[in-house]
Order: structure tokens, then sequence, then C-alpha cells
């Protein structure tokens, strides 16, 4: 069964057949609206993004493919992708905790620390890579104590981590928070009845239902993380084939008039977040699934 | 061990607790509280007096000045965009809906460097529209307008993120007995649904005027850092960070933490006033790719 009436009125389903519930001229505005945000979707992403194929397609594909497969770029990418994976499993686990604490549990300046968990949206990148520079250097307040244990943070891949996870952070307590509030506690409650041990009920009970908005989160954090420039220049130090990231390598094409070059590295990353959002989606769809078998 | 003889069965061992809130609360404040002290800490380690003089400085008024001007541009067209979006998207039934929401959230997938040189790509002086710019004397990448249309980029989808889905929840009965009742398009626009929306448009308002003001990558790429012309708040931090003038540099990023700050006491406030408007948005703004319109079918 779809959805398609609530109490709040028409909810459509998401992929409603055209031509079935046609609502043409019931409300005004649709010309005007419609045509508004194709026009200005069209003039502001659409046609510059296309640049990405048009300049790539200039090179032949044997140029193509040397440019997105230099040892140079492999390295980025390696580098790019590892660290955002890592910075994303670190958050996938403190964030998970993170949400529950602020869900199960109450303590002094709970909503403070509520609303200081979205810092990472509303502080600047730059803004954090200066910070976490100046925090991991080797006189910083952490780099002091780290370094005579021999981690050296900053100015290495480790340090592209630390950004990544956080500009990651916010994303899976964010995604999973709503879904643990939501849980219902009698089903916690008959688990323990049945005699489950609180473990048991996590990992049986509550764990599948969080999963699918946890994995949203991680892949939301990942894919925020491969992008990432601002927070990670800093704190990098850039050496090619050890902390250069894939964006700073398009900049570096760029700042050498390699204008095809860097659009066939960014088209690669397009390519990439493409498949990301496609599998975001999945997973949301999942969810979905899941909300609704329970109301049903 | 049992615990189904305690009344308080359903909570963790009181050991667990502990662990999970100090782990957690230590994490928070390791990654969140301790960068946002010492960009304080290192912006007044020499004192007051330097801490001004590097606000008061030329340069630096003038990148306050370009930030705020790109944000006073791109923010009241995103607004246009997103009730446009919005509209269209949740009010009428058309083919290809879900390709639209999709596109709309695009820029939130692509990397701030790569919608930099997309406009590079287009407007410099080798890409598509260069030869055409130059003939008529006009300057759009290394110059504002590039740095302007980098910033439309990056926060095209957050007035229509947070408003799909609470218009898509709302219906549109409220505006079809409008209608019926003899309003005007306009006038049950203003009087019916702006009124079931205002929460919702202030929250998105708020963040898209965060990014604009802080955006860093995207607009590096285009600006071209020309001192006091093309440079906006973060793009002097960078500047001086990277000539060693440290504490002027954290000096201009504490405005910036400042913003940050007030941002987020404002979207608790929103979140607190607009309550029960605000309540059916699953996500905020900022996740890309989460959609907004399957989200609700759970709803």
């Amino acid at each position: 069964m779809k959805a398609s009436i609530s109490t709040l009125g028409i909810l459509h389903p998401p992929l409603a057949r055209p031509g079935r519930a046609r609502r043409f001229g019931v409300l005004p505005g649709f010309g005007l609206s419609m045509g508004f945000t194709v026009f200005y979707l069209s003039l502001i992403v659409l046609i510059p993004l296309s640049t990405l194929f048009f300049k790539s397609a200039t090179l032949d594909w044997e140029t193509f493919w040397t440019a997105v497969t230099a040892p140079r770029v492999l390295a980025s990418y390696r580098l790019t992708f590892g660290a955002a994976l890592l910075a994303a499993l670190v958050n996938l686990v403190a964030g998970l905790a993170v949400a529950w604490t602020l869900v199960r549990y109450e303590f002094p300046g709970k909503k403070i620390v509520d609303a200081l968990v979205d810092l990472p949206f509303a502080l600047p990148t730059a803004v954090a890579g200066i910070a976490l520079t100046a925090l991991y250097a080797s006189n910083g307040w952490m780099g002091r104590w780290l370094e005579p244990l021999g981690i050296k943070v900053a100015y290495t891949p480790l340090g592209v981590v630390v950004a990544l996870i956080f500009i990651g952070l916010p994303f899976v307590v964010r995604t999973v928070q709503p879904v643990l509030e939501d849980a219902e506690r009698e089903l916690e409650e008959a688990a323990a009845s049945l005699g489950a041990s609180r473990l048991q009920t996590f990992l049986k009970v509550l764990l599948p239902t969080i999963l699918p908005a946890l994995l949203t989160g991680f892949a939301l954090a990942f894919a925020r993380a491969v992008g990432e420039y601002g927070s990670v220049v800093f704190i990098a130090g850039n050496m090619p084939m050890v902390s250069e990231i894939t964006p700073l390598l398009i900049i570096t094409k760029l700042e050498q008039y390699d204008y095809a070059g860097a659009a066939s590295i960014a088209l690669v990353m397009l390519l990439l977040s493409f498949v990301l959002l496609l599998f975001i989606n999945l997973l949301q769809w999942w969810q979905a699934r899941r909300g609704l078998g329970k109301n049903l | 061990m049992s615990n189904s003889i305690r009344p308080v069965h359903l909570d963790e061992p009181a050991w667990v607790r502990r662990l999970l809130l100090v782990v957690s609360l230590g994490f928070l404040a390791l990654f969140l509280l301790l960068p946002l002290a010492v960009v304080f800490s290192e912006a007044l380690k020499k004192g007051w007096e330097l801490y001004a003089q590097a606000l008061v400085e030329p340069d630096a008024l003038a990148a306050i000045r370009l930030t705020l001007l790109v944000a006073a541009i791109a923010v009241p067209l995103n607004l246009a965009l997103g009730v446009a979006a919005a509209w269209a998207i949740t009010k009428f039934q058309f083919r290809g809906k879900q390709a639209l929401v999709t596109l709309i959230d695009l820029p939130f997938s692509v990397s701030p460097v790569v919608a930099g040189l997309i406009y590079v790509l287009l407007f410099g002086s080798h890409g598509w529209l260069g030869p055409l710019l130059k003939a008529y004397d006009l300057k759009v990448v290394y110059a504002v307008p590039g740095v302007v249309l980098a910033t439309l980029f990056v926060t095209f989808p957050f007035v229509a993120r947070e408003l799909i889905p609470l218009m898509q929840a709302q219906g549109s009965e409220e505006e079809q007995a409008a209608l019926t009742l003899g309003a005007s398009g306009w006038q049950m626009f203003r009087r019916v649904t702006l009124p079931n929306i205002k929460w919702g448009l202030l929250y998105g308002v708020i963040l898209c005027n965060a990014r604009a003001m802080g955006e860093f990558g995207a607009v590096s790429v285009v600006s071209g850092h020309v001192r006091g012309l093309t440079n906006t708040i973060p793009l002097h931090v960078e500047i001086l960070y990277n000539e060693y003038a440290y504490q002027a540099s954290f000096a201009v990023a504490s405005v910036l933490a400042l913003l940050a700050l007030v941002t987020l006491v404002l979207k608790s406030v929103v979140e607190w006033r607009g309550g029960r408007q605000l309540k059916d948005q699953a996500l905020p703004s900022e996740f890309p790719g989460a959609a907004p319109l399957q989200l609700k079918v759970a709803g």
C-alpha cells in the first residue's frame, strides 16, 4: 500500500506515475515557479557542470586515461579515499555514542552540547583548518603531548584524517538521533522481559532499527570528506605522493594552466560522487521502507 | 547477572553509562571545543590592541565588505529559488520530479574545488566564454562576479532542501481553500503559504548565509586572491596565515568563529520557536543527497 493519503492532506508517493492525479490548474504559479527553477538551475549548476565533460572530451581517451591515472594522481586518490573512509569509520562509532548519549542520558548542559554538534556545519572550513593545525603543530596544545609519544599529526596523512573527522562529525549524530528518539521502548521492554541481556537487546533489537540511519550517516560523512578542501589544506602539509589530496591536485593543475587535466580529474571525482549519491539514495529508500513497514 | 528484577532493566549497567558519557563528551570536547578555543586563544595572544588592529586594517575591512556583498546577493537569489522550486515540486505533479530534486541537491555532492573549477572553465581567459568576455572587456573569473557565482553554486540547495519536505508534509488544502474563498494567487501565497513555511524559510536562510559567508574552497579557485579587491574573509584568513601573520590571521578567523556561534544560537532559537512547524523535517539541510520526497513516505 502506498502512503498516498495522510491526515495532513495529500501526500504523493515519491514517483507517482504522471498522468494519474494530474493537478495542473488547481493552484496557480506552476509555469512561473517551474520556469524560474529550471532556468536558474541550468544557469548556475547544469551549464557550468557540463563544461567538465566538454573540456575532458577535448582529450583523446589515452591522454585522458594517463591524466587520471598518473602515479601522483593515484596517490592522491588513495589518500583522499583512504582518509575519508577512516574518518567516516571513526565518526560511525563516535557518532553513535554521541547520539546515544544525547537521546538516552541526562547531563548538565545537554542543550548546549546538542547545539554545538552542528559546529562543523557552521564554522568556515578555513577556520577549522588553521585551528586544527595550531592544535596539532609541535608546539600546539595537542601536538606538545603527542609528539614526544612519536605521534605526528600536523603535516602528515594523520592530520588529513583528523580534519575529516571534524568535518564529518555531525552527519552520523544527526541521522541516528531522530531514529533513536522514535525507537519504541516497548520493544526493548519485551526483549528484556524475554530474558535478553542489555547487550543482546542492543544488538538484536536496537541495532537493526538504527542500521539504515547509521549507514546513511556514514555514507554522508564519507561523501563530504572526499570533496573537502578548506579544512585539509592547512594541516596536510601537501607533499606530492604523501599528503596531497585530490582537490588540491586539481588546483595545482589549474595553476599550471593544465585545464584539461584539471577537468579530467574533477570529472572522475564528480562521477564518484554520483555513485555515492546513488548509494545514499538507496540507503534512504531502505530506511523509508522500514519506517513504512513499522507504521502499517 | 539477571537484570530483569531491577526496575531499571531498560538501562545499561552504570559503568557502561559512565563510559559512554565520558567517551562521547570527550570526543566532542577534543574535536569541537578545543579547535574553537584555540581560535580565540591565538587571536588574543598578543592582546586586544593588536586584535583590533588586525580587524580594522584596510584589507580586512575590504574583505568584510566583499563577504557581506556576496551574501547579500547569494542569499536572496537562493531564497527565491528555494521558494519557487519547493512550490513547483510540492504543489504539482509532473514527469521527472525526482530527477529535479536530485539535480537541486547536486551542488552538495560536488567538491567545492570542482565548483570553482567549472566557472574558470566557463568564464576564464581560456574558457568557453573567455574570448567573448574579453571582447567586451568584462571580467568574471578572478573578479567579484566569479566569487558571487561560486557562492551561488555552493549555497544553491539550502533553502529548497528545507522547504521541500516541509511543504510536502503540509499539502495544499489550505491554499485550495483560500482560492475557493476568492483569494488571488498572490494573496494566497502571502496570507496562507508564507505563514506556514516561515520558520523553515528562516532556518534555510540562516544556514545558507553561514555557508555563503564562510565558503572557502570554491571561492578560492575563482577569486585570484587580489588583496582588497577579490578577497573574502576566509581568503583573507588564508593569506595572513600563509604570510606567517598568525595572530592577525586568527583574529580575523575569530570573527568567522563568532559568526558560526551566532548561527548555532539562531538555529537553536528557530528550532525551538518553530518546533511544531519544523517537526516534519527529517534531516537538516546540509545533508547532500538525502532525498526529502522519499523520506516523507515514511511519515
